[in-house]
């Protein structure tokens, strides 16, 4: 395994509400190697997006504080940066796209000019280099007549071309950790299939790591190495995709995988597994785990007490759950 | 075989596009560019495209919430697509529909109990001192807790929501119920609960259910019959095994491949129909088949001719030049088929 690019330990976000504190994030660890995958999947309100935005040091403060935890990305704890260091690293070292790139994209301004910012910013080229940059990202995303579309405003984009452009943007500066937030999810199947195509050739050509946010456990499947599924601000479970999908160990896992209508190896007609319930509110630390309530194998000493992680694998799987917790692992 | 429930005949909605106060229109958008198809009684119709295929224009020209500019609907052999006035609000009854968005679909200021009443309220249905009762039983269909009737919509999650608006659907015992995403906004757990709820209430009520989704896991699951649109028109059409076993219209191809499959050594990268660039403008289609420009086995032929709908086996039919009358693709087969 290669040493770690971008090492995440024990993260921890809180957010003050008008009904009080919120743990949005409780001790979050993962690690990335240069060119690896990750996925990050779970619901909605499971802190996926808001463990992209505290990597990236974007939580909105206040509300929002990292009350824990460290990033460590090429050796350096991102967390004790100042703020014009951490400028430095986002959107060059370290870049984001977003779901929706209508919104993420500045209507005002060309996409050449957006694109030619972040390397004039980051790379100081002049504007001309910078123009020129813009253009050979353009046709690297592959968007057809770049020289003339780099003068373009983003209205005149569809939504496919303009999460090109977003890519194009996040990846002019040959970004080590490129952080995919539900990048496909407003786009159309047949165009998420290229942008999908498009990241992973990217990814084979500047080895670039990719950490996908999705809640599609076929997104998953089919663009990532390794998995983490997230549950009400923790890690519940992580390892290869392959033994994920195939064996899963956290009841939440499972039940995500069941319950997903219409895959091949479900027989149509017959009634989908339901994971009951919603996700719970963040406002209350529990003391047990969060799942409890909607879990079809719960146990009394699962509403008192987390289980120890378990880790099996060398460390390339690791689930949180007391159906697996150290002892019966042993047995 | 007995008479469908819901019979659509050339079914077209064209908008008019640039037509300011007393101008004429200067184009038209053809959303919608003649369909037909029928639902018998009792079972789920989906209709599946990307977004500008006009699917839920269908759904909106049978809810009459769009007026259609040529075709006919009919629902239980009562015209409803040329229906007017008391006639058409007698006959609303007996079709209703869910919308995609449960946040959008619901009055905040309006208790979740009472939403559901006021249908029974506009529908006249039996006697005000019964439909208290009536609210209750809906409720409980699905899957509603009594004390719920007093909360606000803001206070239920977006499944419970999609619950309410089910609720109120029913409230008027329709036929029809016509369903345009109905899941697309809620997350993939509370789906499963909401898909299960619609196929009970679809066994215990008889409801027939015209199906309108982008989600082709979502569509295999709930369909009974499946069409596929693409630019106004239908590609291809066939019962569901058929269709997801043996796709024959390129389009569907690309269509089931894109979708990533949840068995990753079985990655569709590489493998997959590759589609180029965007959908055409539905103002300015093209003369020959409107799928030709994107489609990787095109010939001459394909741009200049359209292609009709036509049967090439038991209940599937297919609109391509590259698809024999036998339903034999005349194109190189793909490396995949069906979707994951």
């Amino acid at each position: 395994m290669n040493p770690p690019l971008l090492d995440v330990q024990d993260l921890s976000v809180e957010f003050d509400t008008r009904r009080g504190v919120a743990h949005v994030l409780q001790s979050i660890s993962f690690s990335l190697g240069r060119g690896d995958t990750l996925g990050v999947v779970g619901e909605s309100g499971c802190g996926k997006s808001m463990t992209a935005l505290a990597v990236m040091r974007l939580i909105p403060n206040p509300p929002g504080r990292i009350t824990a935890g460290s990033v460590r990305f090429e050796g350096r704890d991102l967390m004790g940066l100042s703020d014009p260091e951490m400028r430095a690293v986002r959107g060059n070292r370290v870049s984001m796209i977003f779901q929706e790139p209508m919104t993420s994209l500045n209507p005002v301004f060309t996409v050449g000019e957006q694109i030619a910012e972040a390397v004039r910013l980051h790379r100081g080229l002049d504007r001309r280099a910078a123009h020129e940059r813009a253009v050979q990202m353009l046709e690297s995303v592959g968007i057809p007549a770049a020289r003339r579309r780099v003068d373009e405003y983003p209205h005149q984009f569809s939504g496919g071309m303009r999460q090109r452009v977003m890519i194009a943007m996040a990846l002019a500066c040959d970004p080590a950790v490129l952080i995919a937030d539900e990048p496909t999810t407003a786009l159309d199947v047949t165009v998420q299939a290229q942008i999908f195509d498009l990241i992973a050739d990217l990814r084979e050509r500047t080895g670039t790591a990719v950490i996908l946010i999705t809640h599609d456990m076929g997104a998953i499947a089919e663009m990532t190495d390794r998995v983490a599924v997230m549950y009400a601000g923790r890690i519940v479970e992580e390892g290869t995709v392959a033994e994920v999908l195939q064996r899963p160990l956290h009841p939440y896992t499972q039940g995500l995988i069941a319950c997903a209508p219409g895959r091949r190896t479900a027989r149509s007609g017959e009634v989908l597994e339901e994971i009951p319930g919603t996700v719970p509110s963040l406002l209350e630390r529990q003391a047990g785990c969060g799942f409890a309530d909607r879990c079809r194998h719960v146990m009394p000493r699962c509403r008192i007490a987390l289980p120890a992680e378990s880790v099996f694998d060398d460390g390339r799987r690791r689930v949180t759950c007391w159906l697996h917790a150290p002892q019966e692992a042993a047995a | 075989m007995t008479a469908p429930l819901l019979e659509v005949r050339d079914l077209a909605v064209h908008f008019p596009v640039g037509a300011g106060l007393l101008g004429r229109a200067r184009a038209w958008v053809r959303a919608v560019d003649g369909i037909s198809f029928e639902v018998p009684r009792g079972r789920t119709f989906g209709i599946v495209g990307e977004s500008g295929s006009g699917k839920s224009t269908t759904a909106l020209a049978v809810m009459r919430l769009v007026r259609h500019t040529g075709g006919a609907i009919r629902l239980d052999g009562q015209d409803i697509g040329d229906a007017e006035g008391e006639t058409l609000r007698r006959a609303r009854r007996r079709f209703q529909m869910v919308f995609q968005d449960p946040y959008a679909s619901l009055n905040p200021r309006k208790r979740a109990g009472d939403a559901v009443r006021e249908a029974l309220d506009l529908m006249a249905s039996g006697s005000p001192a019964e439909r208290p009762a009536r609210v209750a039983e809906l409720f409980a269909q699905v899957g509603l807790r009594p004390e719920q009737q007093m909360l606000f919509p803001h206070q239920f999650s977006g499944g419970q929501r999609q619950r309410i608006v089910l609720a109120r659907a029913l409230a008027a015992n329709p036929d029809l119920v016509v369903c345009d995403e109905p899941v697309s906004a809620l997350d993939v757990a509370i789906q499963a609960q909401i898909l299960n709820l619609m196929r009970r209430l679809q066994d215990t009520l008889g409801l027939t259910y015209l199906f309108i989704s982008h989600d082709l896991g979502v569509i295999r699951h709930m369909c009974d019959d499946v069409a596929v649109m693409y630019l106004g028109l239908i590609v291809e059409q066939a019962p569901r095994e058929s269709l997801f076993a043996t796709p024959l219209h390129p389009y569907t191809l690309a269509l089931w491949s894109a979708a990533p499959s949840f068995d990753p050594n079985a990655r569709t990268r590489g493998r997959r129909v590759r589609l180029q660039g965007d959908p055409p403008s539905p103002i300015d289609i093209p003369p020959g088949c409107r799928f030709a420009g994107r489609c990787p086995y095109a010939e001459d032929r394909c741009r200049s001719e359209p292609p009709a709908l036509r049967e090439v086996r038991p209940g599937h039919r297919v609109a391509c030049h590259r698809v024999s009358d036998a339903g034999e693709p005349l194109y190189p087969a793909p490396a995949v088929a069906g979707a994951g």
